[in-house]
This record gives structure tokens, sequence and C-alpha cells, in this order.
């Protein structure tokens, strides 16, 4: 019999779960398409898909994890004995998205220490992709960018003292330390915004309804995708943090209040973004359409651009890329904890032993691979196999099982036994049309890149690195299926949910 | 800023803050119940 170490206060559990959903998508994605798909009028299918899909999806993840307080493997083994492979699968999901997510953050790092003296000069394209990266050829490999390994290696030290610390020392501490912060300086960031000249016609392009789109099925498409990509599910991040839930832990309400909690953010985030980029149109005459954009390019070329001409600039920059660490870090833990419960669960690790042969050997392969002349090339590549695909699949994944198990009403239930708001025909119908959603989008997905490899202009190593991950991904969640599959779960102290179907 | 975009905020920060403040306020006026 073992024990599981619990979340401290259900507070500790929202500001986690918040944490782990307000990332670095939220500030340079997010505003970037409600601009391209409608403006104001953007906000109408992103509240829709917020409420039948992204809370719905987060409720089944909450409550698979509650349920049978194990890590995603273990938890999809108690539904369906050879479901354990997409657990495992997701564990592959998490640990490319963390090893490269990390590197990211560790470019914010460096130029929250740029910012100061504004180093990126009038050419902050240039100083991002000459001068930072010094991006060299898609193949690349191994040539080494003394700067950017420095910062890689402090983000994956710190990542890794916040895992040592467990649940409560560790995870929960941090978010409680990190989500203030980080919305006290991105306020601060907010309020300057705010007060430049040139702000409200950046509001006027970000919230304006252009209602004419709003009959579109892609503006749909996006406000799901965005909806989908910001809130952390589909990877077991949030069946992980949720097994460390206490077994009475309300869920639904909870779910609805991470679920605005998001939203609020990315809101604020668009507000933010939109009035420098009103600074920028109005005090270069660009218009505003050229300067908006939904990649990191936002972030590293754009916004130094803007901060070398703003008033204040220097101390903005500290404060946005100090945002930028600070949500990130929060973000990148929730992926860690994904395959640490994963094993700890499997194979009764203790922390310690996760952070020494889970944790180094996740630093070292990012450290190998990122920081490199083609570090970003691979950034792009495992990206679209992780977000593109994996995502997507994990996702609709959990739903088929929950709902071709019959498990869903004893999910649904399990969920009602604490929940304010019930759960019935109305969730059950969100799910179905999410997984439809997510069918169509995976279907889009693949088109576009079968498109691509007769595109010049695209690299096809990259698309056949992008395979390949995808693949290997695949292949993992099915080689430890077939190895544990004779291996029994563990039997926890006081808790009848842990049982073996088939 | 026009009257629409204006609109526009008002609401989407009245549904998305106020969704936020009411299921936090619901919360912390309903405590988990203790362990068995």
């Amino acid at each position: 019999m073992t024990t599981r170490e619990t979340w401290g206060t259900r507070a500790g559990f929202i500001l986690a779960a918040a944490g782990s959903a307000i990332g670095l998508g939220n500030i340079w994605r997010f505003p970037g398409e409600a601009y391209q798909y409608g403006g104001g009028a953007f906000l109408l299918p992103y509240l829709f898909a917020i409420l039948t899909a992204g809370i719905p999806l987060l409720l089944l993840e909450y409550t698979i994890g509650r349920k049978y307080r194990l890590g995603p493997p273990s938890s999809f083994r108690s539904l369906y004995r050879p479901a354990e492979g997409i657990g495992w699968w997701q564990n592959a999901i998490a640990f490319f998205l963390a090893t490269f997510y990390a590197v990211i953050i560790a470019w914010a790092l460096s130029y929250m220490f740029f910012s100061p003296s504004l180093a990126w000069g009038d050419d902050a394209g240039a100083f991002f992709g000459v001068e930072y990266l010094q991006a060299g050829e898609p193949l690349d490999f191994f040539e080494y960018r003394p700067a950017m390994l420095g910062a890689l290696a402090a983000v994956w030290a710190v990542v890794l003292l916040i895992m040592a610390g467990g649940v409560r020392k560790g995870l929960e501490l941090a978010n409680r330390i990190c989500i203030p912060l980080l919305l006290v300086l991105f306020g601060i960031v907010v309020v300057r915004a705010l007060t430049l000249e040139g702000a409200v016609d950046g509001l006027n392009a970000f919230f304006t309804p252009r209602w004419d789109k709003i009959g579109d099925p892609e503006i749909w498409l996006a406000a799901y995708a965005q909806v989908f990509f910001s809130l952390s599910i589909g990877m077991g991040t949030m069946i992980a943090y949720s097994s460390y839930l206490r077994r009475n832990s309300e869920l639904s309400t909870t779910a609805v209040t991470v679920g605005f909690a998001n939203s609020s953010f990315e809101l604020l985030a668009g507000i933010g973004v939109f009035s420098v980029l009103g600074f920028m149109s109005s005090d270069a005459g660009v218009p505003i359409d050229q300067l908006v954009g939904t990649g990191g390019g936002v972030a590293f070329v754009t916004f130094p651009t803007i901060l070398s001409q703003m008033p204040g600039g220097a101390f903005v920059g500290v404060l946005f890329f100090a945002t930028l660490v600070v949500a990130g870090i929060t973000s990148l833990i929730s992926m860690v904890i994904v395959p640490f419960s994963s094993f700890e669960d499997r194979f009764g690790w203790s922390r310690k032993k996760s952070v020494l042969v889970l944790g180094l050997p996740m630093a070292a392969f990012s450290l190998l691979i990122y920081p490199t002349a083609n570090g970003s090339s691979m950034v792009d590549a495992v990206d679209f196999a992780v977000s593109g695909y994996g995502l997507v699949l994990g996702g609709l994944a959990t739903i088929v099982l929950a709902f071709a198990t019959g498990k869903i009403k004893a999910l649904a239930a399990e969920a009602n036994r604490t929940s304010m708001l019930k759960l019935g025909n109305v969730w059950y119908a969100c799910l179905a049309l999410t997984a439809a959603v997510l069918v169509f989008t995976l279907y889009k997905s693949i088109q576009g890149q079968i498109a691509d490899l007769s595109d010049p202009a695209v690299a096809n190593e990259l698309i056949y690195i992008n395979w390949g991950v995808g693949g290997a991904m695949i292949l993992f969640g099915a080689i430890m299926t077939a190895v544990l599959w004779r291996r029994p779960l563990p039997q926890r102290a006081a808790d009848e949910s842990v049982a073996e179907t088939v | 800023m026009s009257a629409s975009a204006l609109t526009m905020m008002i609401i989407a920060i009245v549904i998305i803050g106020g969704g936020l403040l009411v299921s936090a306020v619901t919360l912390m006026t309903h405590p988990d119940e203790p362990e068995d």
C-alpha cells in the first residue's frame, strides 16, 4: 500500500492549473488570432468554444485524474487496459514539448538581460536571427551557441529545483509566488501600454467587430484551436495535476474558474499587445495589420523594435520578458510533472529518483539539441509534431476512450459526487462536439502538410523530422504498454478506485 | 475609441472577468467536504 501527496489547498491547485494554462501562447498567440479572425467578432466563437470545449474537456481530465489518483498511463489503464499506451504517448508529447518550450523561455531570459541596454539596436530582426540565434541551415546539428546554452541551463536548473520540492513545497509554492508576480509584472506593462500615444488605435483594431467574418467556419475552427491549445489539455498535464487532488475536492466550478482565469489573462494580453502595436503604428506610420503576428517573431522582433522607440522602453522590456519567463516556467513545470507522476506511480520511484533519472536526461536532451545553429528550425519541426498532431490526438483519444469504454456516465457520477454544477447530457454533447472539431482540425493539419511537401519554399527535411518525432512518440506508447502489460497497478491506501479493467 | 470597439471591450470584460469573479466567489463560499 502506498499513499499519495496532495495539494495543500484548493487555491494551490487552482493557481497551479491556471499557471499551467497561462503560458507564452496566451501573450503572443491569442491577440494575433483574434485580430486575424474578426477582431471583436472573434470573441463570440471564442467564448462559445471555452464553454463547449475548453471547460468540458478540462472537466473530463480533472475527473479521470481525481478518480484514479494516478499519472496518465495508469489512469488510462484503469479505464481500459490496452489504453495505457495513450498515457505513455502523452508522456512523450510532454517530454518533447517541455524540451523545446524551455528553449523559448531561455530566449526570453536572455532578452530580459538585453533589455536594459536595448541591445538589439535599430534592427531587432537581424539581432535575433544573426547575432543571438546565429541561425544556420536546418541540418546544422551540434554547432552550439554559448549565450543560449547558458540561459537554457539556468531555466532547467530552476525547473528541476521546483520539481525536487514535490507537490506542496515545489509546484504549489512556486505557483503561489509566480502567479501573483506574473499579474503584477504584466499589469504594469499593460498600464504603461495603455498610456502610450496611439494605444486607442490599437484597441480599436483589436475590438472592432467585423461581423461579416462570423459565418466563416474558419473563424470558429480558429476559436476552438485557440481554446484547446491554451488550456494545457490533451497531453496528460491536467490528469497528472488532478491526480494530486483530495478525493472530495470540488471539480466543476474549479474548472470554470481555471478556464475563465486563462481567458482573463488572454484578454489582458490582447489589450496590452494591441496598445503597444497602436503606438508603433502611430509612431512609425506602419499599418497595424503589418505588425500583427502569432509567432515568436512578435515577442523577439516586433516588440524589441517598439521598445527601442518607446519612452521607458528598457524598463518595460525587462518587465515584459520577465513576464514571459515567469509564465513559461509555471507552464513548463506542468509539462515535466507528466513523466514524473507517470514513472513514480508505475515504478514506485521517489521524487529524488525522478529528478535524477528523468529530469536530468530531459534537461540534457534539451541542451544537446536546441541551443545550436539549427535550434530554431528544430523548435518549429518538433512544435508542429507535438501541438499540430500530438495535443489534438491526445484530447481526441481521451474523449473517445471515455465514451467507447462506456465509462462516461461513471465519470460524470464521480464528478457530480462533489461538484456544484452537475454534469449530464449537455456535458456529453459538448464532448462529442469537441471530438468532431478535433477530427476536422487533424484532417486540416494533415492536408496542409501534404500540400507543403510539394511547396519548394518549405524544407521537406523538417516535415520528415516532424513525422519522425510523431512516429517515435506512438512507438514509445506501444512499447511501454507491451512491456508493462503484466505489471499490476499500485494499490493505494484508502483508494477504492484503482482497479484493473479489460 | 469607436463605439463598436468600446462596446465589444466592455462586453468581453464583463463576461470573461465576471465569469472568473462569480466562479471564484462561489468556490470561496463553498469549502470542500472533509475527507472520510
